[in-house]
C-alpha cells in the first residue's frame, strides 16, 4: 500500500496501512503492559500486585506477538532488508514520534484508583476490538486476537471488580475514584476516532463503541458513579504519533541499554 | 505432663513425622518457627525490590517478560510462606508490622544495589542458586506447612537460578562492554552471597537446637562450601573469575579452599548499615501505607455486600 498521500510525515514509506495498524496494537499493548509493571513490589495488596504484574505479562506478551507479526510484515516489504526488523528493533529503536498507542494507556499510573480505571476503559476497549479483530481477513491478526481475548476478558473482570470496589467503597476511595475519573475521560475518545491505517482493517468504530459505552455504564453504575457527559472535544494525536510528554520518559528508561549499547545481544 | 507431650514431640521428629498446626508443639519451636518462617517470608518481599528496579529496564521483550514472571513468583514464594507462618497462630499484618519497625529480618543480601543489568543475572544465579541450597533441606523440615511451601518454592528457585545463568552466559559471548559488565556484577555479588549462608557454625548458637528439631539439616558451613564448590565450578563455563584469590581447590578435602570473609561487612550489614537497608525499607513502609486506603476500601465494600446478602455473609470475596 502506498502511503506518500498521507499527511503524517512519522510513516516511513515501506509502512503500509496493515503495517501502522500491527504496530499500533503492539505499541498498546507494550506501553499499558510498562505501566502495569510500574506497580511489580509496590502494589496496596500482596495478591493484587501479583494480579497486575500478571496483567502486565500478558499485555507484554501480546505486544510481542504484534511486534513479530509486524517484523515479518516489514521484512516482506523490502527486498533485501539492510536491517532486519525484529520485536526488539521496533520495540527499543523507534522513538516518540513512531509509536503510535493510544494516548490513554501512557498516561502515569499515579494511584491505584487511576491504574484500575486506565486499566478498565483500556481492557473494555480491547475486549470489543480484539472481538471484532478474531473474524479479520488478516489471518495473524485474527489468531492473536483469538488467543488475547481470553486474557482480557479476565483483565475487564478484575478491573471491573476494583472499579466498582473503589466507587462503592469508602469516601476516599469514591474521592479517588472520581479524581481518576477526571485526569482519564478526555483519553478515551481517541479510542474511537480512527487514524487513516485503520480506515482499511476493516473495524465498525460505531459497534466498539456501543459496547465500550455500555460496559462501562453498566460497571459505573454498579460503582456509583455518575459517567460523564459526553465530551465533545477529545485529547486525541497518540495513535500517529502526537504524543503526550509522558511517553518520552517511558521510552527512555525502557529503551536505555539498548541505545546506550547498540548492536548487542541481549 | 508437658514432659510427656515433649517426648511425643520429639519423638515424632525423629521418626520424621511431620508436625503440623495443631499438634502439640514447644513454645519455643513454634517461637523459632514464626521467627524463622516469617523472615523468609520477608527476604521474598524485600527481594522482588531490587530485581524489580530492573523491570522497566530491561533490555528485550523477552527479559522484561522473564524478568517479571520471576518477580512474581517471589511474589508468590511469600504468598505461601506467609500463609505457612499464619498456621503458627501470627497474622499476616502483624508480620508486616514487625517487618516495618525492623523487629524482623530479611536477607541482607537485598541490601545491596542492584546498578547494572548485569546484576539480575548474578542475582539469579548467586542469590537465587544460594537460596536453593538453604531451601532444598527445608523441604523435608519437621513442620508440615513450611515443608510443603519449600517444596513449591524450590521448583521455581532452580529455574530463577538457570535464567540469571542463562543471562549471564549471554552477556559473556557479548561485546566487551557487556563481558566487563557480567565480571563486575560477580565481583560484587560474591561475597555477599556467599555470607547469605549466615555465620560461620562456632558463631551460630542456635544451630544445634534447629538441627535437633529438623528445622536445620546442615549446619551454615556444610551449605556454603557446597555452593562454593558448585560456583566455582559453573563460572567456568562464563570465562569469569571469582574474586577471590585464595580460591584454590583441595585435593585432600576434595573442596575448594576460600578466602577470609568480611564478617563485620555482614555484622553493619543486618545491623542496618547496609547501602539499601534505608531504600528497601522505606520501599515497603510506603507501598503498606500508600495501600492503606485500598484495603479499607476493599473490606468496606465486602463489608456492605455482605450486610446485604447475609446468606453470602463469611464468604464475601477476599482480596
Ligand atoms: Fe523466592
Ligand atoms: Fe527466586
Amino acid at each position: 500500500m502506498n502511503v506518500s498521500n498521507i499527511k503524517n510525515s512519522q510513516v516511513s514509506p515501506s509502512e503500509g496501512f496493515r503495517e501502522a495498524f500491527t504496530l499500533h496494537l503492539a505499541d498498546n499493548a507494550l506501553i499499558m503492559g510498562h505501566r502495569n509493571s510500574e506497580w511489580c513490589g509496590h502494589g496496596p495488596i500482596l495478591e493484587q500486585d501479583i494480579a497486575i504484574s500478571n496483567i502486565a505479562l500478558d499485555l507484554i506478551g501480546q505486544s510481542r506477538n504484534f511486534y513479530q507479526y509486524a517484523a515479518q510484515l516489514f521484512n516482506q516489504s523490502t527486498n533485501q532488508p539492510i536491517n532486519l526488523a525484529t520485536e526488539d528493533s521496533l520495540a527499543y529503536l523507534r522513538d516518540v514520534r513512531d509509536f503510535k498507542n493510544c494516548l490513554l494507556v501512557e498516561q502515569p499510573n499515579a494511584d491505584w484508583a487511576q491504574s484500575i480505571l486506565k486499566q478498565f476503559f483500556f481492557s473494555t476497549y480491547q475486549y470489543y476490538l480484539y472481538q471484532q479483530l478474531q473474524n479479520n481477513k488478516d489471518e495473524q491478526l485474527k489468531a492473536i486476537a483469538a488467543k488475547a481475548l481470553k486474557e482480557v476478558t479476565y483483565h475487564v473482570r478484575w478491573s471491573s471488580e476494583w472499579v466498582i470496589r473503589l466507587g462503592d467503597g469508602t469516601e476516599e476511595s469514591k474521592k479517588r475514584s472520581l479524581k481518576a475519573l477526571d485526569e482519564l475521560w478526555m483519553f478515551t475518545g481517541e479510542l474511537f476516532e480512527p487514524a487513516f491505517y485503520e480506515t482499511t482493517m476493516n473495524i465498525d468504530f460505531v459497534l466498539l463503541k456501543e459496547g465500550w459505552t455500555k460496559k462501562i455504564r453498566s460497571v459505573f453504575e454498579e460503582a456509583t458513579i455518575d459517567i460523564p457527559v459526553e465530551n465533545k472535544w477529545h485529547q486525541t494525536g497518540g495513535k500517529i504519533g502526537d504524543h503526550t510528554e509522558h511517553l518520552g520518559f517511558i521510552l527512555a528508561e525502557m529503551q536505555f541499554l539498548q541505545r546506550a549499547y547498540p548492536n548487542s545481544e541481549w | 505432663m508437658e514432659t510427656n507431650q515433649e517426648t511425643i514431640f520429639q519423638d515424632k521428629v525423629d521418626h520424621e513425622i511431620k508436625i503440623e498446626p495443631k499438634d502439640w508443639m514447644p513454645e519455643k519451636y513454634r517461637q523459632t518457627l514464626i521467627r524463622q518462617i516469617s523472615q523468609h517470608a520477608h527476604s521474598e518481599i524485600v527481594g522482588m525490590l531490587p530485581e524489580g528496579n530492573w523491570i522497566t529496564r530491561a533490555p528485550s521483550l523477552r527479559r522484561k517478560a522473564i524478568l517479571i514472571a520471576k518477580v512474581q513468583d517471589e511474589a508468590g514464594h511469600g504468598l505461601y510462606l506467609y500463609s505457612a507462618a499464619e498456621t503458627l497462630g501470627i497474622s499476616r499484618d502483624e508480620m508486616y508490622d514487625q517487618l516495618h519497625t525492623g523487629k524482623a529480618k530479611y536477607s541482607s543480601i537485598f541490601n545491596y544495589p542492584t546498578l547494572t543489568w548485569a546484576d539480575i543475572g548474578a542475582i539469579g544465579w548467586l542469590v537465587d542458586g544460594a537460596a536453593i541450597l538453604n531451601q532444598i533441606p527445608l523441604c523435608r523440615t519437621s513442620f508440615g506447612p513450611y515443608a510443603r511451601a519449600m517444596v513449591r518454592v524450590c521448583k521455581e528457585e532452580s529455574f530463577h537460578q538457570r535464567q540469571g545463568f542463562e543471562l549471564l552466559l549471554t552477556l559473556s559471548q557479548g561485546t566487551d562492554a557487556q563481558k566487563q559488565m557480567c565480571q563486575d556484577a560477580i565481583n560484587r555479588w560474591w561475597w555477599p552471597s556467599i555470607m547469605m549462608f549466615g555465620p560461620n557454625d562456632d558463631a551460630s548458637p542456635h544451630t544445634a537446637q534447629s538441627m535437633k528439631w529438623k528445622i536445620k539439616r546442615f549446619t551454615n558451613d556444610e551449605l556454603r562450601q557446597k555452593f562454593i564448590d558448585m560456583i566455582a565450578e559453573q563460572v567456568k563455563v562464563l570465562n569469569m573469575r571469582l574474586p577471590d584469590a585464595d580460591l584454590k581447590w583441595n585435593e585432600e578435602r576434595k573442596h575448594y579452599d576460600f578466602g577470609k570473609i568480611n564478617w563485620e561487612e555482614f555484622w553493619q550489614v543486618v545491623g542496618g548499615n547496609g547501602p539499601c537497608n534505608k531504600q528497601r525499607l522505606d520501599a515497603r513502609k510506603k507501598a503498606w501505607a500508600d495501600g492503606a486506603w485500598v484495603r479499607e476500601a476493599a473490606t468496606a465494600y465486602a463489608e456492605k455486600k455482605a450486610s446485604l446478602n447475609p446468606s453470602k455473609g463469611g464468604t464475601s470475596e477476599t482480596v
